[in-house]
């Protein structure tokens, strides 16, 4: 595979490769169906704001996209170090696309360290453009580099550009009042404007933010608007950048709407804020900043003009106990973390279990153990969500797909919650809150209705005939109990985390009510409905299915494509309810002699499966923080349908 | 002792019940006590905390269904069950983090914790502090029997050091929390102490604390007369509490003993307190107390008086009562400032903002 021309794409049939024309000016302008790039820096070198600007050109272009943001978890690292290193992967394409792409056809190295850390993805034949300033004796030394690789021929097999970046930069700015290190500052806005070049984009978008971004300081929006023509005119006319690429806009790809660039946290968060529209009832959010979650209290505590509470609370325990109560008290409640505050919030999990009052627990997961790889993606977190609990306390689980689907999922985790009033958990990962994929905006009617009927009298007749307030007396068909918030007169009771009197609610220690309690609450979590998995297997022939959860779907659907593109039979089913599973997938399952489980941890679905079907699945796992490359996992499966 | 009304006259001019719907006929003891048995061990002193609880409920004349206590666990957070209102028996430590949710969402809401020494201050002990620096309208009853009770026994973060318990045969190591001192550190705005023998002035503090405005804190004495009988005792016998309680009064001088033979002075050198005899020569140098000080150094130095051991010289009654903003006031002036500036929120126009691109079919 070469850089820059086409390769396999993730869809069958692929686009029109290698057309070239002349462009109006002197240069080669060719025609590309997708690109991956990736611009790599120190993690003060501003890369994931260079990334994030790419993305929004590429966007409002009108290509699919699909971003992976990798960062180290220290704020600034050590400068010029490869722990340091900071990065940002951008796949962009004239069809639809699943992943970020396995290997960059372009790295944007700004420091030797950059280019170390990242050389090992790229293909043969693959683009660098490195920032020549960078690379001198000390910066080689630091990452290990014996020799410079710019001129020792190791970077021979790649097609290099030696830029210095810094160099320009400063020199663009020389008409500025500002310090060497000032403008030094600017040189990813450079390194912005000539990408920006090599591949079209359209650059009003990122001239406005910058303006409104240094509103206040209008001498450095200037500044990095100047660096960026800079970059922009730099490839224009230097003879080092002789070709330009043009990647179509994805149209054929999109039904027809309207459309944004979203990021999973960004989704998620709306999600909520439609949660609490369509439900009516205000918005509690209870949480503790935290890895990769903290981007979810940023955005809701935007819009307190939605009625939405926010509330940075002690810990994670007081994040969820504020929740909790919030949600005694008629509010939609919602708390949000990764998998070292829900070990914390176990214990009120558990409790909001036994009181039966609808939460959110939201879980963006990140490497684990302990504090693992905070800011790295990982889905280990499964059965933490589905055991992690004293005594048997069961809870439903829901799992996004796509960072645009976080939306949906949050919706979806609403309408449990309420319609069965028990604590959902919604499962995110890193890499869907940070990654981000073109959204159409749905309409308000498309999104479900969720309102609620709070209790506004007795339930229940006593044998001497008095009208009663019983708050465990059950919907028979949702076995869902009543919400009954205070400031209703004449409901007046008492709930708590000791069992309770089925019915009544009063505390209990019978034997036999504590059985039947145990029972009811896992068949109220069993028998709450959800859609059968979908599964597709355009042949009807596949022996083999690839099963996943969360947000594998983007590598799994692309490795299927590949198959599929090379011959093979393969079908795919992704699982968006953990707790309860579909009824059909049992019967889905047996379907095929193979069952394969890719999933970023030891085996986690794999193991509930296997439990609860009885069938031999197999399980293909990495935990590596990152998400699954497209190509290693059709290799894997392959192996798994020739075996 | 001369009558007096505590320091019930709020710092403030703001209610702290002023959103609560008032009921529409006149309460009784009876309206409050729920149908359920009360399963304190017999001679609890949570018996006597209740009965004044539920008798003091009807004179604040609020909608009973607008009353919340919310309790975590040990003995004393089975109070709810026997309140006829709303209620929550929640896990362990954490019904002040509970409470302020429920508080911060719903202003309309007479929220109350109940707690005692082991779950506010061991297990709990971040969610107190957190609770009271932020200042949320909660009024937090702290049952302090300085021993754990439900778990039958073992030495609590009050009790004294060289407590022997079955958890410490050999005697307790830690130095123990004073809950006053502790929350008059955490920036608490009311802070009050009584005990859970004398009716009237516990009612009094009730009474004060009911109104304030943002978190009030009452440390509750509390007999556990199975576990640590007895250990307020020498300030409930009539002889000894002369000698060893001292009765906050807003405004009046800090005087106790026999026909108010003993006073409180501050050391001119240190600027500390100490206890002497009131001779004309010294009677005015007598401390006024003044619970609405701005500082709250005085009414730290008065949480220090008590000897730890023998409990003499034990101020009881309201030591803090000034007023500060409100979290969830705050909290909801906030949304309003937001609705103010940027219009009531329109999701269609949310969902659609930022960079966007239409696909036409």
């Amino acid at each position: 595979m070469t850089s820059q021309v086409s390769s396999p794409t993730e869809q069958t049939g692929g686009a029109a490769v290698g057309e070239q024309r002349r462009a109006a000016g002197t240069k080669d302008v060719r025609r590309l169906d997708r690109v991956v790039i990736r611009f790599a820096g120190d993690s003060g070198d501003g890369m994931q704001l260079t990334g994030d600007r790419f993305t929004s050109e590429t966007a409002s272009f009108g290509n699919d996209l699909s971003t992976l943001p990798n960062f180290p978890a220290e704020i600034r690292a050590p400068a010029g170090t490869l722990p340091g290193v900071s990065s940002f992967q951008l796949h962009f394409a004239d069809h639809d696309i699943l992943t970020p792409g396995d290997r960059p056809n372009v790295l944007v190295a700004m420091n030797p360290a950059a280019l170390k850390a990242n050389l090992g993805d790229l293909p043969r034949g693959a683009e660098i453009i490195v920032n020549t300033d960078e690379f001198g004796k000390r910066a080689l030394q630091k990452v290990g580099y014996a020799a410079n690789p710019l001129e020792d021929g190791s970077l021979d097999g790649y097609r290099v550009h030696p830029v210095p970046l810094t160099t320009l930069t400063v020199e663009a700015l020389k008409d500025f009042e500002l310090t060497r290190k000032e403008a030094e500052r600017s040189k990813n806005m450079f390194a912005l404007g000539l990408l920006s070049w090599m591949y079209h984009r359209p650059t009003e978008g990122t001239e406005a933010f910058l303006r409104k971004k240094f509103a206040r300081r209008p001498q450095i929006a200037e500044a990095n608007i100047a660096a960026f023509r800079a970059g922009w005119n730099f490839g224009e006319t230097t003879e080092d950048f002789a070709v330009s690429y043009e990647i179509a806009p994805a149209a054929k790809a999109f039904p027809p709407g309207t459309y944004r660039n979203i990021s999973g946290n960004l989704a998620l968060a709306y999600g909520l804020i439609a949660a609490s529209h369509q439900a009516d009832l205000p918005l509690f959010l209870g949480s503790y900043p935290i890895t990769p979650a903290s981007d979810i209290l940023h955005e809701l505590s935007r819009h307190k003009n939605f009625g939405v509470r926010t509330f940075q609370a002690e810990d994670e325990i007081a994040g969820i106990g504020a929740a909790l109560g919030a949600a005694f008290g008629g509010s939609l409640a919602v708390t949000t973390t990764s998998g070292p505050g829900i070990a914390l919030k176990s214990e009120t999990i558990g409790l909001a279990v036994s009181l039966e009052l609808p939460l959110l627990v939201v879980d963006i997961q990140r490497g684990g153990p302990s504090t693992g790889l905070p800011t790295k993606t990982e889905q280990a977190d499964l059965l933490q969500a589905m055991y992690g609990r004293n005594g048997e306390a069961p809870v439903p689980v829901v799992a996004p797909r796509t960072p645009a689907d976080c939306f949906d999922a949050a919706l979806e985790a609403a309408r449990i919650a309420l319609t069965y009033r028990t604590p959902v958990m919604l499962l995110s990962d890193g890499y869907l809150a940070n990654g981000s994929e073109p959204w159409r905006i749905p309409d308000l009617d498309e999104l479900p209705d969720l309102r609620v009927r709070f209790a506004q009298g007795p339930n229940h007749t006593l044998d001497d005939g008095t009208e009663v307030f019983w708050p465990y007396k059950r919907d028979p068909e949702t076995l869902a109990r009543p919400w009954a918030v205070p400031g209703t007169p004449g409901l007046e009771h008492r709930i708590g985390g000791i069992e309770k009197q089925d019915g009544s609610g009063n505390i209990s220690y019978d034997p036999e009510n504590h059985d039947f309690m145990v029972r009811t609450r896992q068949a109220k979590v069993d028998g709450i409905e959800v859609p059968d998995v979908e599964v597709d297997d355009p042949s009807g022939e596949a022996r083999l299915l690839v099963l996943g959860w969360g947000s594998t779907y983007g590598p799994i659907t692309a490795a299927v494509r590949r198959l599929r593109t090379a011959g093979e039979q393969v079908a795919q089913a992704h699982l968006r309810h953990l707790n309860p599973f579909p009824r059909n997938l049992g019967a889905v399952l047996k379907r095929y002699p193979k069952v394969v489980i890719p999933e970023m941890n030891l085996g986690q679905l794999a193991t509930l499966i296997r439990a609860k079907y009885l069938i031999d699945a197999q399980s293909l796992t990495q935990v590596r923080g990152l998400p699954f490359k497209a190509e290693q996992l059709a290799t894997a499966l392959k192996e798994a349908i020739d075996a | 002792m001369p009558e007096t009304t505590t320091a019930t006259e709020g710092a403030g001019t703001v209610d702290a019940l002023s959103l609560v719907p008032k009921a529409e006929a006149k309460q009784s003891m009876k309206d409050f006590k729920s149908d359920q048995e009360v399963r304190w061990c017999p001679g609890c002193g949570d018996y006597a905390i209740l009965a004044a609880v539920q008798g003091f409920m009807p004179e604040l004349g609020l909608a009973r269904e607008n009353i919340v206590f919310v309790s975590g666990i040990g003995c004393s957070s089975r109070f709810p069950y026997y309140m006829n209102t709303y209620g929550m028996h929640s896990i362990h430590g954490r019904a002040p983090a509970i409470a302020t949710g429920l508080a911060t969402s719903r202003r309309d809401l007479s929220v109350w914790v109940v707690t005692g020494d082991g779950d506010a201050l061991s297990i709990g002990g971040n969610h107190l502090i957190h609770a009271l620096r932020r200042n949320v309208n909660l009024k937090i009853l702290l049952f302090n029997n300085r021993i754990y009770g439900l778990t039958k026994g073992q030495y609590s973060p009050t009790s004294e050091i060289g407590k022997i318990t079955k958890s410490t045969p050999m005697g307790s190591l830690d130095a123990p929390f004073n809950p006053v001192s502790l929350a008059l550190g955490a920036e608490a705005s009311f802070v009050a102490r009584t005990i859970d023998s004398d009716r009237k002035h516990l009612t009094e503090v009730l009474r004060a604390a009911a109104r304030h405005p943002g978190t009030a804190l009452i440390e509750i004495y509390q007999n556990c007369n199975i576990f640590n009988d007895g250990a307020f005792d020498v300030l409930k016998d009539k002889q000894q509490a002369e000698e060893a309680v001292i009765r906050l009064e807003h405004g009046r001088p800090i005087r106790f003993g026999r026909d108010g033979s003993r006073g409180v002075v501050r050391d001119p050198l240190t600027g500390d307190l100490r206890v002497v005899t009131v001779t004309p020569e010294n009677e005015a140098d007598v401390l006024v107390h003044d619970a609405h000080a701005a500082s709250p150094t005085t009414a730290f130095a008065l949480s220090r008086l008590a000897d730890p051991d023998t409990l003499h010289h034990t101020p009881i009654g309201v030591f803090r009562s000034v007023e500060r903003p409100v979290y969830d006031t705050q909290m909801a002036d906030q949304l309003d400032t937001a609705i103010e500036q940027k219009g009531k929120g329109d999701l269609a126009a949310l969902l659609a903002g930022g960079d966007t691109w239409t696909v036409v079919g």
